[in-house]
């Protein structure tokens, strides 16, 4: 039965598994052997072994041709595979793909991995992108455009239309901090102010250092699989109940920085699952920067259009404060942002917070519904945005 | 006031070199559709709006507003970016160069300006015009 009442109808597909990698500087590491330690992780997590694994999902962060290598690598037998990226959403999209899969009966057990070494490899905020034969790069590159820079341009806009402030932008990483202090694991662990937020330097107009995310190794897994397989390993229940992907860019020129595609991908997942923002007290919201949040909780509903500084100040993303908690592992904003890609945490703590495993300070009581959201690319060019609706069945 | 910084050669392909030869005699190209009449931004031999393969080069005025501009103060070299709105409608991304940083507004009126890439190539930026059009909000 639904929160309402209604007799919902079977879900696709369950998430059975999850890992996140306590590491955060993998110098000591290879990148497949990340991808095999989150991997094994997740199927550890779910109760599944290595054998019942029939569909395997990567990004271009794993290394290789799609996923020859890492097939191969981890000594995979599988008969569905799907490599779509759309940077650091992809991973809620293949969920989305995996759901697909399975209700096709296409693969029963879907394993999705991430893993990334940016501190190792010295890669800095990049996603190691081949930039030959790119139609935009040429038309960018020469202004020294990086993901810093446009998506300031996104805080610059916002600002100048709405009025949000910068004072506003920083309870986002104030929630973010007091979700952090709780995790052994993350990067930064200090409870920060307002005033720590807006002392810290400004990095690229309006965006000062703590309205980054950090940088750090690491990776995390999913194991996606059908209800009657995840009802039987005797776990905490996490389906699927809604899924959206959108795209959104320059559109030739046509540029429009106050929203994102998660307008269209939150629209498209909250009409799948049947259910409303007001229904939401947990969700997991990709965190690259504060203004990411702010634009995405506008985008999904959350607040109108203009009034997101309005809705995340004064702690109201804070866990036991707000009205809606978010990212209670501390998000990229804080703990982790592996690969410099972010979507795969923001599943790995949505589904904590549906079994009821979050951090007890965190911990959201009595959850049914999540949602996690992702924003890959870039929000001042291109970017894609995934949103999950999960339910705790 | 802003200092030279080394500036990132395009990789330049048949579909875009008029553009940046274009470049070389001090003027900026949009692309313009035959068929639906729109101008694009960055140039396509498709046009993005109606798919026709009927685009022609058009040159721009050169005069635009700042729709967003960001300064990196975290380079060696501080350097605005900015999205600059042309006024025969596309939204490009490009520099402001020439100005003061501090004074810089979005909204504000530019004009066509270039900066050499390291390989010689000139680049099309803007830099602030006191003579321009504001944009009006
Ligand atoms: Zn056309």
């Amino acid at each position: 039965m639904g929160s309402d009442g209604r007799t919902m109808p079977e879900p696709r597909a369950c998430i059975a598994g999850i890992f996140e990698h306590p590491t955060r500087r993998a110098d000591d590491k290879s990148l497949a052997q990340l991808h095999a330690e989150v991997a094994a992780g997740a199927l550890r997590d779910a109760g599944l072994s290595h054998a019942d694994v029939d569909g395997y999902f990567c990004a271009g962060d794993a290394p290789g041709l799609g996923p020859l290598s890492m097939v191969d690598y981890l000594g995979l037998r599988v008969r569905h595979v799907d490599t779509t990226d759309t940077g650091g959403s992809a991973y809620l999209v293949h969920v989305a793909h995996a759901a697909e899969a399975i209700a096709a009966r296409k693969c029963n057990v879907a394993l999705i991995t991430l893993a990334g070494r940016p501190l190792a490899e010295g890669l800095g905020s990049g996603l190691g992108l081949r930039l030959d034969n790119m139609p935009d790069v040429p038309f960018e590159a020469p202004y020294g455009t990086a993901v810093l820079n446009l998506y300031a341009m996104v805080a610059a806009r916002h600002m100048h239309e709405f009025g949000t402030t910068s004072e506003q932008l920083a309870w986002i990483k104030v929630a973010a901090s007091h979700h952090a202090q709780h995790n052994p694991n993350a990067v930064l662990r200090k409870v920060l102010t307002v005033e720590e937020v807006l002392a810290s330097p400004m990095v690229a107009d309006p965006l000062r250092k703590h309205d980054c995310c950090v940088i750090n190794d690491g990776g995390g897994a999913l194991v996606v699989t059908r209800p009657e397989i995840a009802r039987s390993l005797g776990r905490p229940v996490v389906s699927l109940r809604g899924t959206g992907t959108a795209l959104k860019n320059q559109a030739g020129g046509r540029v429009d920085l106050t929203y994102s595609a998660g307008r269209f991908s939150g629209a498209a997942a909250f009409a799948e699952a049947g259910v409303t923002p007001a229904d939401i007290r947990y969700a997991s919201i990709y965190d690259s920067f504060t203004i990411t949040v702010l634009v995405t909780l506008e985008d999904l509903g959350f607040c109108e259009k203009g009034r997101g500084g309005d809705f995340v100040a004064d702690g109201n993303l804070i866990a036991g404060v707000g009205r809606l908690a978010f990212n209670t592992d501390g998000g990229g904003l804080c703990s982790n942002h592996p690969g410099n890609r972010g979507g795969m945490t923001k599943v790995i703590e949505a589904v904590r917070q549906l079994r009821g495993e979050a951090h007890p300070a965190v911990q959201v009581p009595d959850l049914h519904l999540a949602l996690a959201h992702g924003t890959g690319g870039s929000l001042g060019t291109r970017h894609g945005s995934a949103t999950l609706i999960l339910e705790r069945a | 006031m802003d200092q030279p910084r080394d500036i990132t050669p395009p990789q330049t392909s048949p579909e875009t070199a008029p553009y940046w030869e274009a470049a070389r005699e001090g003027r900026l190209l949009v692309k313009r559709c035959d068929a639906c009449g729109e101008r694009h931004a960055y140039p396509r031999s498709l046009c993005p709006f109606c798919f026709s393969g009927r685009t022609a080069w058009e040159e721009a005025s050169g005069r635009g507003t700042i729709y967003a501009f960001s300064i990196m103060r975290r380079a060696k070299i501080p350097y605005a970016v900015a999205y600059v709105t042309l006024e025969e409608g596309p939204t490009v991304i490009s520099n402001i160069v020439g100005a003061d940083f501090d004074a810089l507004r979005i909204g504000q009126a530019v004009r066509l300006d270039f900066r050499a890439a390291t390989d010689g190539q000139p680049i099309p930026m803007f830099t602030p015009d006191a003579s321009g059009a504001e944009e009006e909000r």
